[in-house]
């Protein structure tokens, strides 16, 4: 069937209307002409499903310093973010957040009527060691409410949306950008977007694995085209697993519940966190977290057996261990109901359990890309180890790695990732597009990905995208987990590897053209596929543990061989890895102890 | 567990009308929520069936449908609790939400919905200067806390499309709509009230509610929907926000 193709001009496009999307939107449409292309209404973005808080050192509650984040941010990185770009995060953290109050944002209150702040796993007091108040929230909805305000303002600013299209290729001549194409879900009709510029702004692959905190639609677009075009993808063996998902479900359990004083227990009724990490216990680093909890159930301590444990944020609990620890902070069921509300709604919702009364089951689940689209702190993608720009292609948000987040990310920095380097990214577009001018299209910009969906939609090779997509989703949890060695790792790769070539082969019953997301899933399967690969292929060659890399076979960090960056490039059907210098400008890496 | 599934269909590109299609599902677990079902449906039965679905667990506002012949988000209510008794089978019957076109099976047009949302200026309007020593306004708590329950809204759509008032009229705003502007007209840091209030004092605005109270039942976030729609009312009858 001949596929319809229209055409569109812009000076820039912004693939993606997240946080990080929405936020460069904002700085870029002040003075050039955008348009941002969402495969989703922007509101049903993953920002929205974030909870418990934005990272900044405010100090409203106590004394915090933008360095002392930075010093966290990147010893939680376990040394491999670059620590240039850690700095700006943390120092423009402050007043992002204040420009989001501005906005309108909702944050919660302190008593003076400032921005009311929270502890957080990883955030401390540089000097003491403890927990710092640093997380500023809006209940456990921060990520609602910052998804929310920037929609608002977008409307406000009447900034050019194209909702439900779906970005499915880059144009890219040589080493210039000239622009995206686009399917439009409604029609199945092919648009071209012609531009100066494009940011990736699209968002994780949580979906390569079976229990994810992700959304159905995070399934790693943005870094899948970018890598068919040539680009690599930095540090794809570091993939964070959120300690507290709900059990089987995967649905997120915001830190900000043990913020708020919740500790996990074993069936044998410990708070196993105090033998891991003696001093912050329960709010250590998420790496640190999820392993702690793999090793308990490993060891026969799991709830009955099972392969989850309990995380308790009844009152009773939680006042006996302030007790313990001497401090003078109680709460009691109201406050839970009003600090966290939708973590109390999602487990009486899907566990039938009433967390005032009872502990929540919970395990890891797969959470956050750290790596991604390799960028500069201007969100620009960096082609290769000497980090050479590809003028125009800008990336931002989780699909980027700028690198701030290194092996490990802390609670609360993805929320501050999207928008100070939204911002960033949005306004050095706006530069560009200013200075440059709009690059002619190549004459058969629609004709490959045309043939792609030609060969989906007519394929009868009578392999089920679903069942391709629940074996690549059961390898990847069993053979690229929490703990990983040289064998699953080996196993993990052929079995992509196989289920990469099965796909060549896949059928699918919706052979029309409107709101066909049959085709578009199966398409969407084949992104995660790619970036599964490049994942298991990343993390079986780095031999050394770091952050979420834990290798049982080589425990201990090696900063000899692998203070390095992985960089990972697609060559014909194959891929080549290659690796570049960290920026450590200001700490020395040391060892990790919380 | 059993589950008996009818769901209406409609293709654009193959059907002149809707019809029912009726799917039997022998093994579910009743923990699982509708749309687990509906994608059991997708993925093992018929590949065209249709839907929207992001977060599958209850905050982007994707799957609102109707249920059974209520409005909820499919992924949030789950087919143990529409069993008639523990252990028996779940009939289910799914249909696109009301009074919006259906475009194909249980997608419809969101347009004229989010057109009512853009009316009524749903976004923060301060001609206030911002504080001299550049940090954030400050705001009390007990001024934060009135309009905390309207803070709550994904935009699903579930209480427009439950409200009789709209199925009669749809240039009516609908209880959304309501609720975003309730959040901005309570909000102390906002100066647009009066504008906001003129919008909704209009002859498709907060009078066409009836108090049928759908709305509430019907949102997934348990906004009380209906009372902040009396909120918006006394306020334009008052004057008073």
């Amino acid at each position: 069937m001949a596929q319809k193709v229209h055409s569109h001009s812009f000076d820039a496009v912004i693939v993606g209307a997240g946080g990080a999307g929405l936020m460069a939107a904002l700085y870029a449409s002040r003075s050039v002409k955008v348009a941002v292309i969402s495969k989703l209404y922007p509101t049903r973005s993953h920002t929205g499903a974030a909870q418990g808080g934005i990272g900044a050192a405010l100090g409203n509650l106590e004394e915090d310093h933008w360095q002392w984040h930075a010093y966290d941010t990147i010893k939680g990185s376990d040394y491999l973010a670059d620590q240039d770009a850690v700095d700006v995060l943390c120092k423009e953290a402050i007043d992002t957040v204040i420009e989001l109050e501005h906005m309108g944002l909702p944050f919660d209150r302190t008593p003076e009527g400032k921005i009311s702040q929270r502890r957080f796993g990883g955030h401390t007091n540089n000097e003491t060691g403890k927990p710092v108040y640093r997380a500023c929230h809006a209940a456990d909805r921060t990520g609602h409410m910052i998804l929310q305000t920037l929609y608002q303002q977008c409307i406000k600013n009447e900034v050019n949306f194209f909702d439900e299209y779906h970005v499915v290729d880059l144009i890219k001549v040589e080493d210039t950008v000239r622009g995206v194409v686009a399917l439009s879900f409604a029609t199945g009709d092919l648009h071209i977007f012609h531009s100066k510029a494009v940011l990736f702004a699209t968002g994780g692959w949580g979906r390569c694995w079976d229990v994810t905190s992700n959304a159905h639609s995070l399934t790693g677009d943005g870094a899948a085209i970018c890598l068919r075009r040539g680009i690599p993808l930095e540090d794809m063996e570091f993939f964070q697993f959120h300690p507290t998902g709900i059990f089987r479900l995967g649905i997120l359990i915001t830190e900000g519940v043990r913020g708020e004083g919740g500790v996990l227990i074993n069936d044998e009724g410990e708070r196993f966190m105090a033998r891991y990490a003696p001093t912050i216990k329960d709010l250590a680093s998420r790496d640190v977290v999820s392993r702690a909890i793999y090793l308990e159930t490993q060891a026969g301590r799991g709830i009955n057996g099972s392969d989850y444990v309990h995380l308790d944020v009844r009152p009773e609990t939680v006042n006996r261990y302030y007790e313990e620890a001497g401090e003078d902070k109680r709460i009691d069921e109201a406050y839970i109901e009003e600090k966290l509300p939708d973590i109390a709604d999602f487990a009486r919702t899907y566990l039938g359990v009433d967390p005032v009364k009872e502990p929540m089951p919970v395990q890891p689940t797969a959470h956050y890309a750290m790596g991604g689209i390799p960028t500069d702190i201007d969100g620009r993608v960096l082609l290769n180890s000497e980090n050479h720009i590809l003028p125009g292609l800008y990336a931002a948000g989780e699909v980027a790695c700028v690198s701030v987040h290194g092996a490990n990310r802390l609670g609360t920095n993805s929320l501050v990732d999207l928008i100070v380097f939204g911002r960033r990214a949005g306004n050095h577009m706006a530069e560009f597009c200013q200075e440059s001018l709009l690059l002619p299209l190549p004459d058969d910009s629609t004709a490959e990905i045309m043939a792609e969906f030609s060969r989906i939609r007519d394929s009868s090779g009578g392999v089920s995208p679903y069942v391709l997509r629940s074996a690549m989703q059961k390898a990847m949890t069993t053979q690229v987990g929490v703990f990983r060695t040289q064998e699953t790792l080996t196993t993990g790769l052929a079995d992509i590897k196989d289920l990469r070539s099965q796909f060549e082969s896949i059928e699918i019953d919706d052979k029309g053209q409107q709101f066909n997301t049959d085709l578009l899933e199966a398409w969407e399967l084949g992104c995660l596929l790619e970036l599964a690969e490049v994942t298991t292929l990343s993390a079986l060659t780095r031999n050394e543990s770091r952050g979420a890399h834990a290798r049982d076979d080589f425990p201990e960090r090696n900063d000899d061989e692998w203070l390095r960056h992985t960089l990972c490039y697609k060559e014909g059907e194959g891929y080549r890895l290659d690796y570049k210098p960290v920026t450590i400008d200001r700490y020395e890496p040391k060892p990790r102890v919380y | 567990m059993l589950v008996e599934l009818r769901i209406r269909r409609f293709n654009p590109e193959k059907d002149k009308k809707p019809w029912w299609g009726e799917y039997t599902l022998t093994d579910v677990d009743p923990r699982d929520s509708v749309l687990d079902v509906l994608h059991q449906v997708k993925w093992t039965v018929d590949g065209t069936l249709t839907l929207r679905r992001s977060c599958a667990h209850g905050v982007c506002g994707s799957d609102a449908m109707r249920i059974n012949g209520v409005n909820g988000l499919a992924c949030k209510i789950l087919v143990g609790r529409l069993a008639k008794q523990e252990g028996a089978p779940a009939k289910i019957q799914v249909e696109p939400i009301l009074g919006l076109k259906v475009l194909k099976d249980l997608i419809v047009d969101m347009e004229p919905f989010f057109e009512h949302y853009r009316s009524v200026q749903p976004y923060f309007i301060s001609n206030s200067p911002i504080p001299e020593n550049g940090r954030e306004r400050l705001q009390s708590q007990a001024d934060r806390v009135k309009f905390d329950d309207t803070t709550k809204c994904i935009l699903c759509a579930a209480c427009t499309t439950s409200c009789p008032s709209y199925w009669a009229n749809d240039r009516y705003v609908g209880p959304a709509a309501i609720v975003q502007a309730h959040r901005f007209i309570f909000d102390s840091r906002d100066d647009a009230y009066e504008e906001r209030l003129n919008i909704l004092g209009d002859q498709f605005g907060v009078w066409r509610c009836r108090t049928i109270f759908n709305c509430t039942n019907a949102c997934p976030r348990e906004i009380e929907v209906t009372q902040a729609i009396a909120e918006v009312k006394m306020a334009l009858t008052t004057g008073n926000v």
